[in-house]
């Protein structure tokens, strides 16, 4: 069927085609849908056990440990042995939660993720949703998921939750701003809001080498918002457990609780690859204009793996920081963001424009 | 727009903004069990009403039934951080009760403990601290120090934190024929690692924005609440008792007391970053030239001190520790007091904490360095 | 100030009071009435200056109960002790330093609690470690028969 590790594009259409002559136009439609769905489904679970994996043995080595290293081998199966023993675990609702609210929240956090994750580039033609806005949609949806956190802390019933689903959602709604301009400042460069366009304006080069100073400028700017979107690293006061609250899903247990700590880990994943993406050329192999044959070899390795690459290596940058560094206070949290980091975005988005139009990039 | 606010104020029937948060004797930060019911306005601390006794065990009255060398084993219990400090605290007492001049070999022994006792303090305290903050790498980091101390003390003493190595009269064994060398080993090693915990913690900038500018505490009040050792030395409360009231071999040793001005939390941090530089600099001193020597005098089997009382301070990591014996002759003591420096700073926190934020008072505990069991005895 | 010195000193300025050389420090004893008065005296005189209090301690003397105060100058480093009794044993009651020496309102805490001294105009006298009915552990009459053991 024309499988090619290289270009999925030939691949998927086929497929597709096949589908419509097998069966009437109605199955063939849902068919595809589950089969997407699935396959989604299917990334996001192992890539949820995969990155908590990930992330206690960076941890661990940070901290001069071992990490996980007895259930299967280097301890890859921890974490699904950690998922079973959650599945198990008794739900206890407190008697005066709101209860419809206390349900929905975790899955409004879910859906945000399965929709943002939907939009990712992972190879040429392996992308779920191809809008012509693509940036602007990622944007959009990323914003509804606060809506959770808000929920979560608000319908527990509980003091405690309250404040840290409140700090959570004024943290998070800032920092959407941060991260938007960010992606603005790139979309200047690249010309095209929608993420195959993006990828494909990379291939002479990626644009954090391309739109040097602004370009560097932003993808700062994107790391720190970006880590305090999902409320990881030094920005993680909302959840911190040595400060008086556990956070907005303090009264959640079981798998609702799995289901906000996998959210966390998948989000921070949305996050790497979009920075993957937009900065370092997404399943773009690295190419200098003028190195043919180094760029020859590059290309040997398939775009998909470049994909995974590049966001695992922004995922360890991401834990870096939250084992090195100690906890910002909200009032510090809100005025890096209100104080330093919108002023400078928007300096940097003007001088982007003056770099695009004066052509002085490379 | 204030004249409003004012009349609002006034009026009987308006809801203030503020809430009571209990931090409850469970928690994490509070490093034992201590209760406080912190009243807010927002995020604004306007009051904190410490609750203790969580942990009271009667050390005091269980001394009224002990022989004198009993005692020394309740007092490692109190604050177990610097558990040998204490125990020398009641042995000191006890000697100069007697009047008996222990051999210098004991001196030397005791005070290099003292200092290694400090420093595994501090690095604790370290660990914690950066825990509590939020960087919890520092907490491995500083117990992975630790641990070497502790080996040292285990070869040496067969226990790790509460040594009972200390008796009436001197020490109860010899040291360890490693003990010179393990320790000079482990001041070498641990010359290179604190500049790591500057670079991991001290010059971080998200550390110091939490630590600089909160939690004030000016040397007046420092004296008026008796809040000694490092926290009242960051206020420049001159207040070592190894300076001023010199007891074993601390008059053979030059060493530096740190004293800071300005009093805010990350004054109180970096006084303790500096006093471990200071311990290995003492031990360094003495660590060569113990002189040789019997390890005790031998005392009568059962001691009893002549009536009267007598107090003796030394001084532990965490400030001006004391023991008051008041003796009727017996074999058990009358009385025993124990002033701990951990009561007097826990009182100080509500003036240092006022009119900051909720992550603030914990900066500013982690930064006092309580011990609980040394507060409740 | 030496201890000969600071006895000199006290004999000329507190006739009243009973002062003795204990095997350490100065002791002196005062009358509870002019417990206040003494203690500023001592706090806010030029030569003196005692302005640290050390550690405050309830006695239970067989005839009496004793607090005692030992308190030392940051100044001129110099120690002593201050002494009050009360032979009251049904209803005790001292005189609060806390005007003076601000750590005192907890130390005073504490004699109330293990001793049952009360301590008056005290802004906030309540027990610290023990519950409220819990009896005076540290009084030599206290009688508990399940949680001591009488050797």
């Amino acid at each position: 069927m024309g499988f090619n590790l290289y270009d999925f594009t030939n691949f998927t259409h086929n497929l597709h085609l096949w589908f419509f002559e097998n069966m009437s136009t109605g199955w063939a439609t849902t068919v595809e849908w589950l089969l997407v769905g699935v396959i989604y489904l299917a990334i996001v679970a192992l890539l949820g056990l995969f990155l908590i994996y990930v992330e206690r043995k960076v941890c661990a080595a940070f901290q001069q440990r071992i990490g996980p290293n007895r259930v299967g081998p280097w301890g890859l199966i921890q974490t699904v042995a950690d998922f079973i023993k959650m599945m198990m675990k008794e739900l206890i609702t407190p008697r005066q939660v709101d209860r419809f609210l206390y349900n929905l929240a975790p899955y409004i956090i879910i859906v945000c993720m399965f929709l943002t994750m939907a939009a990712l580039p992972f190879a040429p033609g392996l992308q779920g949703l191809d809008f012509d806005i693509g940036v602007f949609y990622l944007s959009a949806i990323s914003s509804i998921s606060v809506i959770g956190i808000l929920l979560a802390g608000w319908s527990s019933n509980n003091k405690y939750s309250l404040i840290g689903g409140i700090r959570s959602g004024a943290q998070i709604i800032s920092y959407e701003l941060s991260i938007s301009m960010s992606l603005i400042t790139m979309v200047i460069m690249a010309g095209t809001m929608q993420f195959s366009g993006i990828v494909e304006g990379q291939r002479d080069l990626w644009f954090i080498f391309k739109g040097h100073i602004p370009a560097f400028i932003a993808f700062v700017v994107f790391i720190i918002a970006g880590t305090a979107e999902t409320n990881r690293g030094p920005f993680d006061l909302a959840e911190a457990e040595s400060e008086l609250t556990a956070g907005f899903h303090t009264e959640y247990s079981g798998i609702k609780f799995g289901l906000f700590y996998v959210g966390e880990f998948v989000n921070m994943f949305i996050i790497s690859a979009v920075a993957a993406t937009v900065f370092f050329g997404g399943w773009m192999p690295l190419h200098f204009p003028g190195f043919d044959a180094f760029n020859n070899v590059m290309d040997l390795i398939p775009p998909i793996v470049w994909f995974f690459l590049k966001s695992f290596a922004i995922v360890i940058l991401i834990m870096w920081f939250k084992w090195s560094f100690p906890r910002l206070r909200i009032d510090q949290i809100l005025t890096l963001e209100w104080k330093y980091l919108l002023p400078i975005n928007m300096f940097n988005i003007i001088l982007m424009t003056v770099i695009v139009l004066t052509k002085f990039h490379f | 727009m204030s004249e409003i606010k004012e009349i609002l104020i006034n009026s009987d029937n308006l809801e203030t903004d503020e809430y009571s948060v209990n931090m409850g004797p469970q928690h994490p930060s509070t490093h034992g069990v201590l209760r406080l019911l912190v009243t807010l306005e927002g995020e604004k601390v306007l009051n904190v009403k410490p609750y203790i006794g969580y942990i009271h065990s009667g050390i005091e009255k269980m001394c009224e039934s002990l022989a004198y060398n009993q005692i020394i084993h309740l007092t490692d219990r109190m604050d177990y951080l610097s558990a040998h400090m204490n125990n020398e605290a009641v042995c000191l007492c006890v000697e100069n009760a007697l009047q008996v001049e222990v051999p210098d070999r004991v001196k030397y022994i005791r005070t290099i403990m003292d200092e290694l006792m400090r420093i595994s303090s501090h690095q604790l305290w370290w660990s914690a601290y950066g825990m509590d903050m939020g960087a919890q790498t520092a907490l491995f980091y500083g117990m992975r120090d630790r641990e070497m101390i502790l080996d040292i003390f285990e070869e040496t003493f067969g226990a790790r934190i509460t040594l009972n190595y200390n008796t009436p009269g001197g020490v109860m064994f010899d040291i360890h024929p490693n003990f010179q060398k393990r320790v000079k080993d482990f001041i070498k090693y641990f010359r290179k690692i604190l500049p790591e915990y500057d670079r991991l913690l001290s010059g971080n900038i998200i550390f110091t924005e939490r630590t600089k500018n909160n939690g004030f505490l000016t040397v007046e009040d420092a004296i008026a609440y008796g809040v000694t050792g490092p926290s009242g030395r960051a206020s420049g409360f001159s207040c070592d008792v190894r300076k001023h009231h010199p007891y074993s071999a601390y008059p053979f040793v030059k060493f530096n007391e740190i004293l800071a001005t300005e009093g805010d939390t990350y004054a109180r941090y970096y006084c303790r970053i500096l006093e471990m530089y200071e311990s290995l600099n003492i031990i360094e001193q003495l660590i060569d030239n113990i002189p040789e020597g019997d390890y005790a005098v031998k005392l009568k089997g059962v001691v009893k001190l002549p009536e009267g009382e007598y107090y003796q301070r030394v001084e532990t990591s965490k400030g001006d520790f004391g023991v008051f014996i008041v003796s009727d002759g017996k074999k058990n003591p009358y009385r025993v007091k124990f002033r701990s420096p951990g009561f007097s700073n826990l009182f100080a926190l509500n003036s240092m904490v006022k009119g900051y934020k909720i992550a603030d008072l914990i900066a500013i505990m982690g930064s006092l360095d309580l011990v609980i069991p040394d507060i409740d005895r | 100030m030496t201890n000969e010195d600071l006895k000199i000193y006290l004999d000329q300025n507190f006739p009243e009071a009973t002062i003795t050389e204990g095997p350490q420090y100065i002791e002196m004893t005062v009358n509870p009435a002019v417990l206040i008065e003494t203690a500023s005296k001592l706090k806010k005189s030029t030569e003196t200056q005692f302005d640290y209090l050390i550690c405050l301690t309830g006695v239970d003397y067989p005839d009496c109960f004793g607090i005692i105060y030992h308190i030392e100058s940051t100044k001129f480093r110099h120690t002593m002790v201050l002494k009050v009794k009360t032979a009251d044993r049904i209803e005790p009651a001292i005189d609060t330093l806390t005007e003076v020496w601000q750590t005192a309102k907890y130390h005073e805490r504490e004699v109330y609690d293990l001793l049952g001294v009360k301590f008056n105009n005290h802004t906030d006298l309540r027990r610290l470690f023990l519950e409220d009915g819990w009896g005076f552990p540290l009084r030599k009459d206290y009688v508990d028969e399940v949680r001591i053991i009488q050797r």
